[in-house]
């Protein structure tokens, strides 16, 4: 019977149910995780035995530049990322290349054999949803789903400004809907917008922008206040100001306090399982690739890790959850919505570099780039972006990432992991890097070896409980989505000190099961389902939307596309997988 | 010194990749064995003797090995492709990559070589007879990194790009050279003795680029620092007086890239 499986006898790691490595059955029947199975389905069940192996829940990765415009014109930059890293056709799987920036198929199979099976793309600007969901639906095995732009929004701006913010509900409601979006993006708030005319917002939150005169802060309140208005499934997923420059993490630590006052409501029609830990988010902010706006100092002289400042905050707040975006050293591809944070890459390194203007919605940039060990700063880098992960006390406030291709592509999640459960792991690469990583950052006074439940919780149940998807991810709960990892280590017998086995144990999963199907063994592709698209479907009043569109139509005159194909039609999205969100009350009865 | 003879069979219509042509890989194989290596023409994957007769075989290791293709192999591309050691002669012209990504040991091509002829070399002696295309020693497209050591010598003249993205070795051209020579290059010596178009060290911020014919047009960010009599870069001694330059200032504000350009061939520079 299809998608009907037993996992015998493995470690189980689910975090959301609190099992720490406990020995059980799984059993999945239909897809679906159940807590047992008799007679027939029992009996024709596809048995997996898990002895002296680790088992997770399918892998979630919450923000990772995997698909539309700007990911492909990263391709497109770099063709000397593609030519020695080409995977030939397979029987079942398609041809491919590239090393920071995979082709898409790549992409999905190389997620599968870690054990991933979710993926959001982090960054989607609402003209390019069209190029993202075509990338999406050819991309392999993974459900996924996009953040849509929206801080820099001249709606958005103008609304906000105007104080009228059941008007800017409106309208991301219906933005979400037309481009089949899942959360709300705000990246370099009234900046972006700034960098149309060649300048950015880098003195304080408070400084108004040019034509709209609104403040990152005011944007960053607003979106927030929006984004629980509606009842969104993810909290406001936040690329704050000035990030890259030294002594970036103050403005970000400023950026994290503005929505602490905000009220978190998630409203999604969905039946929640009965975890042991609740599976809704409880963050009314989610900070983005957090290392690259942990940077301390003043200048590139005197630059060091400013990591502490976010911690501190970090860990005395409840309102926040942090991605690390991790530097593992070697190429990257770097991407952003953030215009001028990339130009001013370019000016520092020279390196090739591309830029684009979104209209009225927002702007990216691109630069092709390496990590070198023997850089003082790419190596505090690196140790900021652990530091991130270990000095947080609570990790249900942290997700692993290299926010790839940025700092480096998922491929290294591995390494990374082995880093944080591994002390000889990091003394290692000390020894090997410019002593700024030491120096200038407290990574080599941590101590601290995260365990497999750590590394469960930040690798797939927090990623899936902060952006709103564990309804159905990130955990072995009946009613849950069959996805299941099985990593070939005994956790009981698995040595920190030997971490080249870490590293390789999480590179192939012995089994990742999507949906009650093996669809990676052993580094293999077994078999290429087609993932599903999770977007939201969020409801505001019918009459305010009427008057929000009067707005919209009159503005598109600003925009070189016509209005009526600016939505991403039905036929663009594979196995389209909504989540209605803030619903009225009748249509519920109606039902 | 063991030999493989490969005789060309008859004309290549769609170009053929031979990456398998290099000492070691035939190291330690018989000559059926060699006969039936794995070359590609197109999508399509074909054995060696479709396009070759081979003869003799290769010792146990790819230092004592020498390979001679005997005829013309325009159409073949990547013949000693990444080759670490031994030697590979071909009695005609080469095609495409020849050498690229070369490590070690020695070819020579009595001909013409195509183009992207030791492409990312890092090492050993390539050296072509006749003329030579585009790209040769030069970076991949994208990438800024090319040539990082050995030897190119060209007898007779190469086209554009020669050289682009140096960061060391030696490439020696006995004739002239197009557009663009030396591009990006940050470190190593080029030495051309006939005449250069335009564009020559273009954005170069390191390493030696001699001219001992004309400069066309020679590129706008390079300052004259004087001139001198019968240079001398490392073991390379020149015959003649040379105006000396530095640039790129395009680049930056205090390159290290040095030009030498014949004085008597570019009296009005």
């Amino acid at each position: 019977m299809p998608g009907t499986m037993v996992i015998r006898n493995g470690y189980v790691f689910d975090p959301l149910n609190e099992i720490d490595g406990e020995i059980k059955d799984i059993f999945i029947k239909d897809g679906k995780i159940v807590d047992d199975l008799k007679g027939n389905s029992l009996r024709d069940a596809k048995v997996i035995d898990a002895m002296g192996k680790t088992v997770m829940p399918g892998g979630v990765d919450s923000h990772s530049h995997v698909a539309g415009a700007k990911v492909n014109g990263g391709r497109m930059m770099c063709p000397e990322d593609r030519y020695k890293w080409v995977t030939k056709k397979g029987e079942i799987t398609h041809s491919g290349s590239g090393n920071t920036v995979p082709s898409v198929y790549v992409q999905g199979y190389d997620y599968a054999k870690m054990g991933y099976t979710t993926v959001f793309e982090a960054a989607m600007p609402p003209m390019e949803a069209r190029h993202t969901h075509e990338e999406m639906r050819s991309t392999p095995i993974l459900d996924m789903g996009a953040y849509l732009v929206l801080g820099n929004n001249w709606f958005i701006m103008r609304y906000l400004k105007e104080g009228n913010i059941e008007k800017a509900a409106a309208y991301a409601a219906w933005m979400m809907k037309t481009h089949k979006a899942y959360g709300i993006k705000c990246v370099n708030p009234a900046g972006v917008e700034n960098w149309g005319w060649g300048v950015d917002v880098t003195e304080s939150l408070d400084e108004p922008n040019i034509h709209f005169g609104i403040t990152p802060r005011e944007i960053i309140h607003g979106l927030t206040e929006i984004n629980e208005l509606l009842g969104m499934p993810m909290s406001v997923h936040l690329h704050a100001n000035n990030l890259g420059n030294p002594g970036c993490w103050e403005v970000t630590k400023n950026s994290l306090e503005i929505p602490r006052d905000v009220k978190v409501k998630c409203n999604m029609d969905v039946e929640w399982p009965k975890t042991k830990i609740d599976p809704q988010r409880n963050q009314s902010v989610y900070l983005a690739h957090a290392q690259f706006n942990s940077f301390g100092g003043t200048s590139w002289r005197d630059f060091e890790s400013g990591a502490k400042g976010i911690v501190d905050y970090v860990n005395k707040t409840d309102h926040v959850v942090i991605d690390n975006g991790a530097v593992p050293f070697g190429p990257a591809t770097v991407m952003t919505g953030d215009g001028p944070a990339i130009h001013h890459l370019y000016k520092l390194t020279g390196n090739k570099w591309s830029n684009k203007d979104v209209e009225l919605e927002c702007g990216s940039g691109i630069l092709s780039f390496n990590y070198m060990k023997a850089n003082p700063v790419h190596s505090a880098q690196w140790a900021i972006g652990l530091e991130l992960l270990l000095l947080v006390n609570d990790p249900w406030k942290t997700i692993l990432t290299t926010d790839h291709p940025n700092g480096g592509p998922f491929t290294k999640y591995p390494q990374i992991i082995a880093w944080i459960m591994s002390q000889k792991a990091r003394e290692d690469t000390f020894a090997e890097c410019h002593k700024w990583a030491q120096d200038r950052s407290s990574l080599g006074g941590c101590d601290r070896e995260m365990t497999l439940y750590d590394i469960a919780i930040l690798t797939r149940a927090n990623p899936a409980r902060t952006v709103g998807i564990a309804h159905r991810k990130g955990h072995l709960t009946a009613g849950a989505d069959g996805d299941v990892t099985i990593y070939d280590f005994d956790p009981t017998k698995l040595e920190a000190n030997n971490y080249t086995n870490i590293i390789k144990g999480f590179q192939n999963a012995a089994f990742t099961i999507k949906d009650g199907e093996v669809v990676a063994q052993n580094g293999q592709i077994i078999s290429v389902p087609k993932g599903r698209t999770f977007f939201s479907e969020p409801h505001m009043g019918d009459g305010l939307e009427k008057e929000m569109l009067k707005d919209v139509k009159e503005w598109f005159k600003y925009y070189t596309l016509g209005f009526a194909n600016y939505p991403v039609p039905d036929k663009y999205i594979r196995n389209p997988s909504p989540v209605q969100v803030n619903k009225p009350l009748e249509s519920i009865v109606v039902r | 010194m063991s030999e493989v003879v490969l005789k060309p069979k008859g004309i290549i219509d769609i170009m053929v990749e031979a990456e398998v042509i290099n000492p070691d890989v035939f190291a330690g194989k018989t000559t059926s064995e060699i006969e039936q290596l794995i070359v590609w023409q197109g999508a399509k994957q074909l054995q060696l003797c479709d396009f070759f007769d081979v003869e003799g075989s290769a010792g146990s290791s790819a230092t004592d090995a020498k390979i001679i293709v005997r005829g013309n192999v325009p159409r073949v591309k990547h013949i000693g492709h990444g080759i670490k050691a031994g030697e590979i002669v071909i009695e005609g012209s080469a095609g495409m990559h020849v050498g690229s990504e070369m490590i070690g040991g020695s070819i020579l091509v009595k001909g013409d070589a195509g183009s992207w002829a030791g492409m990312e070399m890092k090492g050993g002696t390539l050296h072509i007879t006749g003329n030579a295309g585009d790209h040769v020693g030069c970076a991949y497209r994208g990438s800024w990194r090319g040539m990082y050591g050995g030897r190119i010598l060209i007898d007779g003249n190469a086209r554009s790009q020669l050289g682009g993205g140096m960061s060391g070795g030696e490439i020696h051209v006995g004739g002239s050279v197009e557009n663009f020579p030396g591009i990006r290059m940050n470190n190593g010596l080029i030495v051309v003795k006939g005449d250069a178009i335009r564009g020559v060290g273009a954005q170069m911020s390191g390493g030696t680029f001699v001219v001992s014919g004309k400069i066309k047009q020679l590129s706008p960010g390079f300052e004259s620092i004087g001139t001198e009599k019968d240079p001398k870069i490392g073991e390379t001694v020149l015959t003649g007086e040379f105006i000396k330059f530095t640039g790129d200032y395009a680049l930056s504000k205090t390159p290290k890239g040095i030009l030498y350009a014949s004085k008597d061939a570019n009296e009005e520079v």
